[in-house]
């Protein structure tokens, strides 16, 4: 029996509750202290945490570093995105009133979750670049 | 009163720890002080009501810098040199940048008045406009989303090209090999 | 004296953290520990934007029944963007240190410093076969 056997059950237990604490963080933030960069750095934090238990290799057969370099520039396309199809509906670049055909202010709070969304897909991507790039230097290739 | 004495405690507590992160020489320990940092300076955020602030300095402070930190130090180094000269020049300008600042301190408004002009124009209005625009209760995030929507979208493509940046310096071609399965 | 020092303190507090960040910057010739300098420096400016943000007797920013007064929200927002953008930065400024550690072989600012000047004085004075 290895002597790392309490860790790795926990961790096991554990990552789940925080992917899901993360998006919990996320859809709550209109009501309470939250949102897309809060939540995107518990995503990071949470893949960080597999990595220091599991080894690299392990979480990088998990969660490809292409997929990864993939999503960066996706959260900012999704942000443009939405500014762009409010212009196409005719408000200004990023006014979200037309998002609702009846109701402004729920085209406020959709705009707001999207735009969220965008926030939280590149900080966590970008955060576990950033922490692939650092902890695969040391190794050989 | 029970909330001053917890600000003065909690400040008196940064700036020792401040002053370890000047003194010490061992980078380890450099780094979990400033770990410790983060987590006071989210705790004093808190008692100034700034609760969103608080929770990003908690995670971003606190938990990558430091695994970024550590990284870094298990590829350099954990021990900074002994210094060659003595430091006299930046200690003077040090001082004198404190104590001009000190003096500029005397014609701030008092602490916590809602008269202060930063309290008057805009953010009373926010505060006002939140619920009849968008029906969503915490103003911090309206704001952030719907009113300054732009400067947001600034904010992530600058941490877009920060990402690309530290991509471009230390991402390593893989070469197609058959032994990478190890577990470290 | 002793009430306006104690209601001042957060700015005072303030100043001190920046001398600190600044003193770490200039008088200290590892790189990590700059960076960590530099780190700090940014930290004390977020308390200097906060605390007039803060009304004495308010609450959150966020809006519920039965609170009138509320605290700044503005300050907050601008210091949430400057939080993340300061970690972006602090992970492109790691990166530079690990690239020249694996270049000159040391983070510490004299031992480059020392180095270039090396390589200086070789470049001046040719070598004996006529190389140059």
């Amino acid at each position: 029996m290895r002597l790392d056997v309490i860790l790795r059950v926990i961790t096991k237990l554990l990552l789940p509750f925080m992917v899901m604490f993360a998006f919990y963080v996320h859809f709550h933030g209109e009501f309470s202290p939250g949102g897309g960069f809060q939540a995107g750095v518990i995503i990071a934090a949470a893949v960080v945490f597999h990595a220091l238990m599991f080894g690299l290799y392990p979480t990088q057969r998990m969660l490809p570093p292409w997929v990864v370099e993939m999503l960066v520039p996706l959260g900012v396309f999704i942000y443009v995105v939405v500014g762009i199809v409010t212009m196409m509906l005719g408000e200004n670049f990023l006014g979200y009133n037309p998002l609702h055909p009846t109701k402004p202010y729920y085209g406020q709070e959709r705009g707001i979750i999207w735009i969220e969304v965008g926030v939280l897909v590149t900080v966590a991507s970008t955060m576990v670049a950033i922490f692939y790039a650092f902890a695969g230097r040391g190794r050989k290739p | 009163m029970a909330e001053t004495l917890i600000n003065t405690i909690l400040l008196t507590l940064l700036a020792l720890t401040t002053i370890g992160v000047v003194r010490t020489r061992n980078l380890f320990s450099v780094v979990i002080l400033a770990g410790i940092y983060s987590f006071l300076i989210a705790s004093v955020m808190m008692v100034l009501d700034a609760v969103d602030v608080a929770m990003t300095e908690a995670s971003v402070g606190a938990g990558i810098s430091t695994v970024l930190l550590l990284s870094v130090l298990y590829l350099t180094k954990t021990h900074e040199s002994v210094p060659i000269r003595t430091p006299l020049l930046p200690l003077f300008v040090a001082f004198g940048v404190g104590a001009m600042l000190i003096y500029g301190t005397v014609d701030l408004p008092p602490f916590g008045s809602a008269e202060q002009p930063i309290n008057q124009h805009v953010g009373p209005d926010y505060l006002e406009r939140s619920i009849p625009d968008t029906k969503v209760p915490n103003v911090v995030t309206t704001v952030l989303a719907s009113y300054r929507g732009f400067d947001t979208l600034g904010e992530t493509a600058v941490v877009f090209t920060a990402g690309i940046g530290v991509l471009m310096l230390l991402r390593r071609r893989k070469k197609k090999q058959d032994d990478e399965g190890g577990e470290d | 004296m002793i009430e306006a020092f104690l209601t001042n303190y957060n700015y005072f507090i303030t100043i001190f953290l920046m001398s600190a960040g600044l003193y770490i910057v200039v008088a200290r010739g590892n790189m990590v520990k700059k960076l960590v300098g530099v780190a700090l420096f940014q930290s004390s400016v977020y308390l200097l934007y906060l605390s007039p943000a803060k009304i004495l007797g308010g609450t959150p920013p966020i809006l519920a029944e039965g609170f009138d007064v509320y605290a700044n929200p503005l300050p907050h927002v601008l210091i949430l963007t400057a939080i993340v953008v300061g970690v972006a930065t602090l992970a492109l400024g790691l990166a530079l240190v690990v690239r020249i550690n694996e270049a000159y072989g040391t983070i510490e600012e004299d031992e480059i410093f020392a180095e270039g000047e090396d390589l200086q004085n070789d470049a001046k004075t040719p070598r004996v076969e006529g190389e140059l």
